[in-house]
């Protein structure tokens, strides 16, 4: 295991190395730069320049690269164009607000994914198994931020029982915020939830057709005990793969949705930045995104080879 | 114990006309408003603005006076453009990398796929925030970030479709009858491969309508006057309260065309590629 987990490392380092170059380049590699966009088309080439010279645009590509990422790595994540301050503490107060809203829509994905993936793998070609898919084709098809909105109508604007945006902080206490946090995490959380219920029923009904599985019912235990005792636990893997991948996509849901609910998190400073013309900011936000979904998925390949030590002699 | 096929054939049989019914819809929207709407979508009437559903606005107006009907009408252009033009980049360099890596095998073909695999961290909504923070916001800017997101979905599918193809008998008997790699990946792999690939395009087609809509709802896609349904929803909801009903035509209309194209893909799969509905 401390083996495999070890070779899992040194693939996400270097992936982490590819991300790095691939954010960074992007906008490198492409013509135009920051200082044109920030100054706007009116802007002389001598005013691009001082302010190309001045933001360190002038330097070679590779040693920009390298301050920035050296930088990252030490904690200084460079200074904010708009803000005139610098970026890690203002991305480290906004994910106060995007780290339990994602946490909580996922929590919310899981428990509905794996409610529903169960109920309608156990009913497999019943009514309750075409309804759950249905209900599951319906959610894939709403987008997270109408969804949002639809909320918003419902429960701030028509029975006044959730606020229709903004986030009071934590000093404010637990109760309020998490208030704040509910609707939005459950616009985020349903979409994905759809997705991943029918990954959880394809997964079970795969499994369900084990000898184990007909070892189990013949042993005298109950279908909802198989299913859950032994079915479940033994189609986790995929499950818990399928999860790990779609995380990014949540993460990405979270940019629009924050800006729905008017919430303060890492997505609104994603959105404002691109208004204030502060691709650093931009950067190193998509940086970290993109770094938390790479760690996650490290930390998922690692509860899989747990789960299943198949896994941690096949991957290559 | 597994499905019967008489279950199977009909709920794949309720899938397709539904998806194609729907799909057509959408293509028939914004194709009638090439030719007409009631109003001009930009048109301005402000002495009639936010007005309730009537014989003179079917669906209303907007906080502008615009008439919604034909805003929804010309906003299915944008999503058609999007979704095709993104589509096509997914697929061209998707299949061109699928085949390449297939065809050729080793390093190259780790390196594709391990490119593929780390491009799941970015969805299309990041590369679309990376494009537009240098370049600023636009519709092309959106299409190329789904188009590229797009790719590697195309790609590993490919892949894997293709792999299966260039180990079969009838490529065997076509490489000994002596034709050219090129000839065999069009005469044999791709006409093989494609059932998978069409079945994929219509599902990223819907996932490109999300993506523009929630891209052009952060003001990131489609700017005025093009009339996009993300950009009507973050119209609508400066007028929640007064107006909710504003909120409401537009998700429809993105919600219909996605649920359709993904009904379509699924019908698609379970009449094209009976391998691909076993596996299901």
């Amino acid at each position: 295991m401390l083996g495999y987990a070890l070779q899992r490392f040194l693939v996400l380092a270097a992936t982490l190395a590819v991300a790095s170059f691939v954010v960074f380049g992007v906008i490198e590699i492409l013509p135009g730069n920051a200082a044109e966009t920030i100054l706007g088309a009116s802007a002389t080439p001598e005013t691009v320049a001082a302010l190309a010279h001045k933001l360190g645009l002038d330097q070679p590509f590779a040693l920009r690269y390298w301050h920035w990422a050296s930088g990252a790595l030490s904690g200084d994540l460079g200074l904010s164009y708009a803000y005139g301050s610098p970026i890690g503490p203002l991305i480290a107060e906004r994910l106060a607000v995007s780290a339990p809203l994602a946490a909580m829509a996922m929590a919310i994905a899981a428990t509905l994914a794996l409610l529903g993936g169960v109920y309608a793998a156990g009913q497999r070609g019943k009514t309750g198994d075409v309804a759950v898919m249905a209900a599951s084709q319906v959610g894939l098809a709403i987008p997270n931020f109408w969804l949002a909105l639809v909320l918003v109508l419902i429960f701030a604007v028509h029975w006044r029982l959730a606020p229709a945006g903004g986030f009071p902080g934590w000093s404010a206490g637990i109760g309020p915020c998490l208030a704040a946090l509910i609707l939005p995490a459950i616009a985020l959380g349903v979409v994905q939830a759809a997705v991943l219920a029918r990954v959880t029923r394809s997964a079970l009904v795969e499994t369900l057709n084990e000898d184990f599985i007909r070892t189990a019912r013949a042993k005298g235990l109950s279908r909802g005990a198989t299913l859950w005792r032994h079915a479940l636990p033994n189609a986790m893997t995929p499950i818990l793969t399928i999860m790990g991948l779609r995380f990014a996509d949540l993460l990405a849901g979270a940019i629009v949705v924050e800006n729905v609910f008017v919430l303060p998190g890492l997505g609104r400073l994603i959105v404002q930045s691109i208004g204030n013309r502060d691709a650093l900011v931009v950067e190193d936000c998509v940086m970290l995104i993109a770094v938390t979904v790479i760690a996650i998925n490290f930390l998922v390949d690692l509860a899989c080879a747990a789960i299943d030590p198949r896994l941690r002699t096949r991957e290559t | 114990m597994s499905e019967t096929g008489a279950r199977r054939m009909r709920r794949g049989g309720l899938s397709l006309p539904l998806g194609a019914a729907l799909a057509a819809l959408l293509i028939g929207a914004a194709a009638l408003s090439l030719v007409w709407t009631p109003y001009p979508p930009a048109a301005l009437d402000i002495p009639h603005k936010l007005a309730e559903p009537s014989l003179a606005h079917w669906l209303g107006s907007d906080s502008l006076g615009r008439d919604i009907l034909s805003e929804i009408l010309a906003g299915a252009r944008v999503s058609i453009l999007v979704g095709v033009i993104a589509v096509a980049i997914g697929l061209g360099l998707g299949v061109a990398l699928g085949l390449l890596a297939a065809a050729r095998g080793g390093l190259l073909d780790q390196a594709i796929m391990k490119l593929s695999d780390f491009a799941f961290a970015f969805p299309a909504l990041l590369w679309a925030i990376l494009l537009t923070s240098t370049y600023g916001p636009g519709v092309v800017n959106a299409i190329a970030a789904i188009g590229v997101a797009n790719a590697p979905i195309f790609a590993r599918l490919t892949r894997a479709t293709a792999k299966g193809a260039l180990a079969s008998d009838y490529v065997l008997a076509a490489r000994a009858a002596g034709r050219g790699s090129l000839a065999i990946i069009f005469d044999h792999v791709l006409p093989n491969i494609a059932p998978a690939l069409i079945v994929q395009a219509t599902i990223q087609f819907a996932i490109a309508i999300l993506a523009e809509a929630a891209l052009s709802y952060l003001g990131l896609g489609a700017q005025p006057p093009l009339v996009s349904w993300g950009r009507m929803l973050a119209d609508a909801q400066n007028w929640m309260y007064m107006a909710p009903r504003l909120a409401i035509f537009p998700g429809l209309a993105v919600a219909l065309s996605v649920f359709g194209l993904n009904l379509l893909g699924d019908g698609l799969r379970d009449a094209l590629d009976p391998k691909l509905r076993a596996r299901r």
